[in-house]
């Protein structure tokens, strides 16, 4: 609906009541440069394209992902990507501060003023299909690909960001911790991506922290909102903060625990912390005793959780060489705030955009064998064998390409000319041993290719 | 990019509230421009000191908007308008140099004491759909997400917010000088969400790096910090406010009538057909009039609000403008509203109107010079319109693309040439286009005034025979 700035120059130029014909000639230069330009990048601002070598890394990484869950036991699903806004509006979903990113807009039949989003979020719809479709089942265990949308003000960053995601519902503590996390590990594993961490938190222990400044209402909503957006000098600088909380600040900000015995630590040394605070240890040592027996090495970095208001348990993330690559954690509290039953239920997403980045170039798995078909002229004798060879070639596995228009190609491992004269229809260009030969039959050709 | 050897300085002067004490401002720093007055004949002004300065007037709601795409280096107009633009648009793009300490108030969010609500906490705790009604939808969805609202609908409308709550909304936000204008409205304020001054404005590109200092020198000593006043505990001022009392009740049928240009024929026509309201004459304004018919509730609200608020079950019936009908049947498709009479006064014809330099005269000659002349239009086709859905209807259904829509807030004629290349637009007599050197390229259609029906309402047995009873009484003053 804006205009960009640079739409000043008008439609003055050619319309001779423009006085100055030097600034006319350098205005249509402009604009020529300009149309060029429009016409070269027609594509949204924040958009992106996913060229063929791009989709080889997402589909790798998709194909590992759906792998990996299924044979853990999940299923897929897809949600819509419209969703009513509200189911992300309400306190405990997403943040503010997300909130004012996503795209929504009334519907064709949004008089009533209900407005619709495109889908900011991969759990809060998944969590509505479990509620909607589902809540007859105890546990259900599922996977999702997908893609959020999110604004980004400067358009450089992607507004629309791919997510592999899996949800656990029914898994009780601390089990169900525990299996996701190690789920999302071998996932990653599996990606060969390397120089990878895992670090742990707990979102009642922010809640709890901020319990300890004794603020009133609203600030503490402000000061809960600014450490979820990741700001937690927001703590700090809260007035209200006593010497002995400001010493149990500095220590769980500071410090990186690397086993559950650190977690004990914690625990002896904040005897007067409250209860939140103090079951929120409780939880982390459980889910860090269980990794420790699986020798699953992890970080405890109380700092690192912060954009979703919805979890409410053990939290974790996945760096690769230092860029955020997953994330998920436990949300016990969202099925009943969206009007479900009360069921546990954790999950985790892994952002598609960094992996691939982080993948090596893929290539087709089959490139190396493919075949052109050539027909040597555009009669329906020669199409109709070329076609039906092309069939045969592809039923056994070749990718084959057909050409007409006499167009050399150099990629090929094999090249067959299509002449359909008697007694022998195809030529069989060997293109790794520069050889050729002349084939009779459809079933020759076969043979000679499996020969190699 | 910008030709900064371009010496000119445009600035946006505000319509309306603020035109007077703006162009008192104006003279008493001595930078006044010729013709600024709320009798203004041209849009276009000269500066009657810096040749280098022009001006133009613009509905104020433009202003944000005008200045921050560059087509104006200053402007003057309200923070509540500012505010309304940068909350969803977060641009860089408008600098605000400083408040010009007049036309003080603030943006409001207000409720009826029927509705229920006493105070912030409830909103946020209420397990209720909400709906908020304003001329501000960006500031009232803002206020709702960062509240933590659970649900809620923002209606926004083009005025007359203050007249819906409590059966047509349980929010207002809109603009008061205070809270006592708010509490004479009959609504409870629960939050000052802004205090509002005019304010003036500035493109960050054009601050940058062109000369504005001869005009920056004029406002010189208006220029003052911003001098919030200390945030007041609200709730205590609000409580010792007197809150009129809103005469209201619910009736069965709901019945709206239109404001502004409208509302003389309509009395006229009402009269005809033997329905009179207390607070509904030529000269009286109420938002709520009462009628004679002890179940027919009466809410005088804009015409161009009416098809979303009948759509929406708020109004079962309404006067309005064909335009305004059909400028929502076309954002809303399937929506449940239905002409049932077409009343035959307050006549528009909607047009298409270009510069008389265009060498253009109809649209087709438009849509084959954009074609084969590429260089001669800037592309894309830039068309100022209110009806933002009859535009884009229109110009999709005559092929004429690649075209941008600048949705204004009335008089669009103002945006041509120089800022819009088209507007869609009704006129009456042709004549206002004529002063402004337009002409028109294609008529669209013509509207009158109608009377408009929720669907649901017609069939429902409660409603439908007094529907029917009211529509005859209608029907029978047209003939």
């Amino acid at each position: 609906m804006l205009e960009s700035p640079r739409s000043e120059l008008g439609f003055k130029t050619g319309l001779a009541y423009h006085q100055n014909q030097k600034i006319l000639v350098n205005v249509k230069v402009l604009r020529i440069l300009e149309s060029d330009r429009e016409m070269t990048n027609q594509k949204c601002k924040g958009m992106r394209d996913l060229l063929p070598e791009d989709m080889l890394r997402f589909r790798c990484i998709e194909d590992v992902f759906r792998s990996c869950c299924r044979s853990w036991g999940y299923q897929e699903v897809k949600t819509p990507t419209l969703e009513f806004l509200y189911l992300f509006t309400a306190a405990g979903t997403l943040t503010p501060g997300m909130l004012s990113k996503v795209y929504s807009f009334l519907d064709w039949d949004g008089w009533s003023g209900e407005r619709v989003v495109l889908r900011p979020d991969g759990t809060i719809p998944v969590a509505r299909l479990y509620i909607d479709n589902l809540s007859g089942q105890e546990l259900a265990r599922l996977f999702y690909v997908t893609n959020i949308f999110a604004f980004e003000g400067t358009g450089k960053e992607n507004r629309e960001r791919w997510q592999c995601g899996a949800e656990f519902f029914g898994g009780a503590k601390f089990a169900a911790d525990v299996e996701i996390i190690l789920l999302a590990k071998e996932i990653i594993r599996k990606l060969g991506v390397n120089n990878v961490e895992l670090q742990l938190s707990h979102a009642g222990l922010v809640r709890a922290l901020v319990k300890e400044l004794k603020l009133g209402a609203d600030e503490e909503a402000a000061v809960t909102h600014s450490v979820l957006e990741g700001d937690w000098r927001a703590l700090t600088k809260a007035k209200s903060a006593s010497p002995e909380f400001s010493k149990l600040l500095g220590a769980l900000l500071n410090l990186k625990g690397r086993s559950s015995n650190f977690l004990h630590n914690i625990r002896a040394s904040f005897p007067k912390a409250s209860n939140d605070f103090k079951s929120s240890v409780a939880d982390l040592i459980n889910v860090t005793a269980l990794l420790d027996s699986v020798d699953c090495a992890y970080e405890i970095d109380i700092g690192t959780i912060h954009g979703f208001e919805y979890y409410t348990g053990v939290c974790f993330q996945f760096l690769a060489t230092g860029e955020k690559v997953g994330g998920g954690g436990r949300y016990d509290k969202l099925v009943p705030l969206m009007n479900g039953k009360e069921i546990p239920a954790c999950g985790f997403a892994l952002y598609v955009d960094p992996l691939m980045r982080m993948l090596p170039p893929q290539e087709e798995k089959q490139n190396g064998l493919a075949i052109l078909v050539k027909g040597r002229e555009l009669t329906p004798e020669t199409v109709r064998l070329s076609f039906r060879l092309a069939e045969s070639l592809r039923s056994a596995g070749y990718i084959t390409e057909l050409d007409f228009a006499d167009r050399e190609g150099s990629s090929y491992r094999w090249v067959i000319v299509v002449s359909g004269k008697e007694p022998s229809p195809f030529m069989l260009k060997d293109c790794l041993q520069k050889r050729r030969r002349e084939v009779a039959s459809t079933t020759e050709v076969l043979k000679a290719l499996s020969e190699g | 990019m910008k030709d900064y050897q371009d010496r000119t300085i445009k600035i946006a002067l505000p319509k309306g509230r603020f035109l007077s004490p703006t162009a008192n401002m104006l003279a008493e720093i001595g930078l006044e421009f010729e013709g600024y007055s709320s009798d203004a004949k041209q849009y276009r002004l000269s500066s009657k000191k810096l040749s280098s300065v022009s001006a133009k007037i613009l509905q104020e709601k433009d202003i944000p908007i005008q200045v921050a795409v560059g087509n104006y280096d200053l402007g003057i107009c309200g923070l509540d308008w500012i505010e309304e633009f940068v909350v969803k648009y977060p641009t860089g793009a408008l600098v605000k140099v400083s408040s010009l300490n007049y036309g003080e108030g603030g943006i409001y969010v207000a409720t009826s004491s029927l509705s229920g609500i006493a105070n912030l906490a409830d909103l946020s705790t209420q397990r209720r759909d909400y709906r908020i009604v304003s001329e501000y939808p960006n500031l009232a969805e803002a206020f709702a997400l960062k509240r933590r609202i659970r649900k809620f609908r923002i209606f926004p409308v083009w005025g007359a917010a203050e007249a819906y709550p409590p059966e047509n909304a349980d929010l207002a936000v809109f603009w008061g000088k205070d809270g006592a204008y708010v509490a004479a409205r009959g609504l409870l304020p629960l939050k000052k969400l802004l205090s509002v001054t005019a304010f003036l404005i500035a493109n960050r590109e054009s601050l940058e790096s062109k000369d504005l200092s001869d005009i920056l020198a004029c406002f010189s000593s208006q220029l003052t910090v911003d001098l919030r006043t200390s945030e007041e505990n609200e709730s205590d001022i609000f409580r010792e406010l007197k809150i009129y009392d809103i005469p209201w009740s619910a009736k069965e049928i709901n019945l709206a009538l239109p404001d502004g240009h409208q509302q003389s024929p309509t009395v006229q026509f009402l009269k005809r057909a033997g329905l009179v309201f207390d607070g509904y004459s030529e000269k009286v304004v109420s938002r709520r009039p009462s009628a004679e018919l002890e179940w027919l509730g009466v809410k005088v609200i804009r015409p161009q609000d009416m098809p979303q608020q009948v759509a929406n079950g708020n109004f079962d019936l309404a006067i309005t403008g064909e335009d305004w009908l059909l400028d929502h049947l076309y954002r809303f498709p399937a929506s449940p509203v239905e002409k049932l009479l077409t009343l035959g006064f307050g006549t528009v014809k909607v047009v298409a109107a270009v510069s008389q330099e265009m060498p253009v005269n109809n649209i087709d000659d438009l849509r084959v010079l954009i074609q084969k002349n590429p260089e001669l239009i800037k592309s894309p086709l830039k068309v100022a319109s209110e009806y933002t859905n009859i535009a884009d209807k229109h110009l999709r259904d005559n092929h004429i693309h690649p075209y941008k829509l600048i949705p204004t807030w009335g008089a669009s004629e103002a945006f041509l040439p120089d800022d819009a290349d088209m507007l869609i637009d009704n006129t009456q007599t042709g004549k206002t286009l004529k002063q402004h050197k337009l002409k028109i390229i294609d008529e669209i259609f013509q509207s009158s005034a109608c009377l408009i029906a929720n669907k649901n309402s017609l069939m429902s047995s409660d409603k439908k025979d007094k529907v029917e009873l009211l529509t005859q009484k209608l029907r029978a003053a047209l003939e």
